[in-house]
């Protein structure tokens, strides 16, 4: 076709950029290595290497040991029980309290200030500090015994002490989180529904929590993963031996004390598989909500 | 049009005294008005005048500081919005970005627990107002603007309110959805009768909707009146400004007689206009652009300028003109003038407002 021919041909670089291809591009290089070099080369070496069990044959052998092995199998729920109920405990305890700190107050940034220091903490104070405040002569059983119990509260060194130490180090994630989602919902909608007849409840149900519930699924699959992964306070407020024997504590153990660094990778896939599963449900869940704008012009 | 939307009507909406403050800044500084059954009210002023401040509070979004707001008697002012039952129109629409164009207009009824079938048919029927039918399913996020606001129009007329606010409600059109949808605001007040509250900053759109405009500037009420009142007689140089009275010469003020004064600048024109405002020593000539006309000889209330600059506007030309002594003049006229032109205008005595 002469008419085509006719044009001038558009520039390589140009015919590129249309498509998304510049120079722009190179940013992405540094998240790239680090990405590579720091999560997939690992991963996969791990994968490989969970199937390549210490004792040779079946390649599978590592991850029959695991669901064989009761004690190990055990770990999977052991930790499901302790980062389920702590996550959705988070979301939940965040939204109240995101919905009182929108808009503007006196003894916002304070109160803001209060609870988001746990973040700074680190689990290692945080533990201590737990141990110390629920141990047995600490102060919360030293009142428990003077209302007149029988003998102290065992709030430490087992599953409580943990889901405890969960909750406060990984509140103001969840809070910090929910309150951003909270704040890009238009407050007009809310006023909207009220002149339309909606009262306080009806408005909560019917416009902020279908428009804050996408970000709450996201939320509760970071305050999920974080939980699932607990190690110190699995260690220093549990029973690592028993109720608290999470799958990273039987992960380690296996690797750096039974120098079974294949059956570790194993425990570790397992893991990861595991926290796949959860996100997996919610997201799927999440695909049935309303996920677009929330700033109210639709 | 039938239809059996129509507001329960109420007789009379008083604001006594109301009063709203933020902090040390008062933005409605105890505002007097009644408002009959029926009546389209426009409240006009620019931005931080307090008129969306006032809107608020009939609302229920905001609580007074002060005063309070009666419906035929019954004290109103310390219900929530839920409770008042008045249909709001928003600036930004504020559309339920989460339901379809259906549920966002049945939300009301709903709330209201109407029964399925009587909300089904006056849904169809609100929808039929504001003809979405081919749009009843979408999603506001899939409107144009201008259907985004026949959506937030038909969800707050549904409930048949006693009192509909609307909120800059043609601020997010652009031009000539802008005039388009202020027929149809009006279409549908005349044929359903809801007595309306609007808040605008546009005169024209207020001269053009209103049944009576309220002027506020800086939380006090200016002027109240029908359109006709206030765009001829405003009763200060503020609304006269904001009536589209751009031209505001300083003058000496000569002598006074009756409803006219006779005025001269400073290089000596006289002028005779409507005295509006009690006048001593300095005073301000307000004279519309349009008012102006281009004459050959000299004579009474005649001007002379040197033409600046021209704007073609299709029909008529927008002039700025100066004046021998450097102040400048606006005009509106049919005749063809060009830069540097030097041209006599004429206006008529009672086209010339006198403030002090």
């Amino acid at each position: 076709m002469t008419a085509t021919l006719e044009q001038p041909k558009a520039s390589v670089r140009h015919r590129l950029a249309e498509k998304g291809v510049d120079r722009v591009l190179w940013l992405l290089v540094p998240g790239a290595v680090f990405v590579i070099l720091l999560f997939v080369y690992p991963f996969l070496y791990g994968l490989q290497l969970s199937f390549q069990p210490k004792g040779g044959g079946n390649p599978f052998q590592n991850y029959i040991t695991f669901f064989s092995d009761e004690y190990l199998a055990e770990t999977v729920w052991i930790t499901l029980r302790l980062g389920l109920p702590a996550a959705l405990f988070n979301v939940l305890a965040s939204i109240p309290i995101a919905f009182r700190m929108r808009g503007r107050f006196r003894g916002k940034r304070a109160l803001t200030t209060l609870l988001v220091i746990p973040i700074t903490l680190g689990t290692v104070l945080t533990a201590e500090g737990l141990l110390a405040f629920f141990g047995p002569t600490g102060w919360f059983n030293r009142i428990w015994l003077a209302l007149g119990a029988d003998e102290p509260a065992k709030l430490t060194h087992n599953y409580w002490g943990v889901l405890f130490s969960l909750i406060i180090t990984g509140f103001p994630f969840a809070f910090l989180l929910t309150l951003s989602y909270l704040s890009g919902i238009d407050p007009t909608l809310e006023q909207a529904a009220a002149t339309l007849g909606a009262s306080r409840r009806q408005r909560f149900r019917t416009i902020t929590m279908p428009l804050l519930a996408p970000g709450l699924a996201v939320t509760f699959c970071l305050s999920f993963v974080l939980a699932f992964s607990v190690f110190p306070s699995a260690v220093m407020v549990g029973n690592p031996a028993g109720e608290t024997h999470v799958m990273s504590i039987a992960a380690y153990e296996t690797a750096l004390r039974d120098n079974d660094f294949a059956m570790g990778s194993a425990i570790a896939m397992l893991m990861a598989l595991v926290m796949l599963i959860v996100i997996g449900v919610v997201l799927i869940w999440r695909t049935t909500l309303y996920r677009g704008a929330t700033g109210g012009k639709g | 049009m039938t239809s059996h939307i129509s507001g329960q009507r109420f007789a009379e909406l008083h604001l006594d005294h109301v009063q709203r403050a933020f902090g040390d800044t008062v933005a409605l500084k105890g505002m007097d008005l009644t408002i009959k059954g029926g009546e389209f009210v426009a409240l006009l002023g620019p931005s931080g005048c307090g008129k969306s401040t006032a809107l608020n509070c009939l609302a229920g979004l905001l609580p007074l500081t002060g005063g309070r707001i009666t419906l035929d008697g019954k004290r109103i002012d310390d219900l929530p919005p839920e409770k008042r039952g008045f249909g709001m129109v928003f600036q930004n629409y504020a559309l339920f970005p989460h339901m379809s164009v259906r549920r966002n207009i049945g939300f009301g009824l709903s709330m209201r627990k109407t029964p399925k079938a009587e909300l089904k048919r006056r849904v169809d029927e609100a929808v039929r107002l504001v003809q979405l039918e081919e749009h009843q399913h979408k999603f506001p996020a899939q409107l144009s603007g201008g259907q985004q606001q026949r959506v937030a129009i038909a969800r707050a007329i549904v409930l048949e309110p006693p009192l509909v606010l609307m909120d800059e409600p043609l601020s997010n059109l652009d031009a000539a959805l802008r005039l388009e949808m202020r027929t149809e605001i009006r279409r549908l007040h005349q044929s359903l009768g809801l007595t309306t509250v609007y808040v605008t900053h546009d005169q024209e759109e207020a001269l053009a909707l209103a049944d009576r405009l309220v002027v506020l500037r800086l939380g006090e009420v200016q002027q109240v009146g029908s359109p006709e009142e206030v765009y001829a007689h405003p009763v200060n140089q503020y609304v006269a400004g904001f009536m589209g009275y751009r031209n505001m010469i300083p003058v000496d003020v000569t002598s006074q007689e009756g409803e006219h004064a006779t005025v001269h600048t400073d290089d000596g024109i006289k002028l005779v206009g409507v005295k509006r405002e009690e006048l001593t020593g300095q005073a301000v000539a307000a004279v519309r652009p349009e008012d102006f006309t281009v004459v050959s000889e000299v004579g009474e209330n005649t001007l002379e300028a040197v033409v600046e600059i021209v704007e073609y506007h299709g029909r008529e030309q927008a002039v700025e003109a100066r004046l021998r002594n450097g102040s400048p003049l606006h005009i509106r006229t049919n005749s063809r003038l060009a830069p540097g032109d030097t041209i006599r205008l004429k206006v008529p005595v009672e086209r010339v407002l006198v403030f002090s």
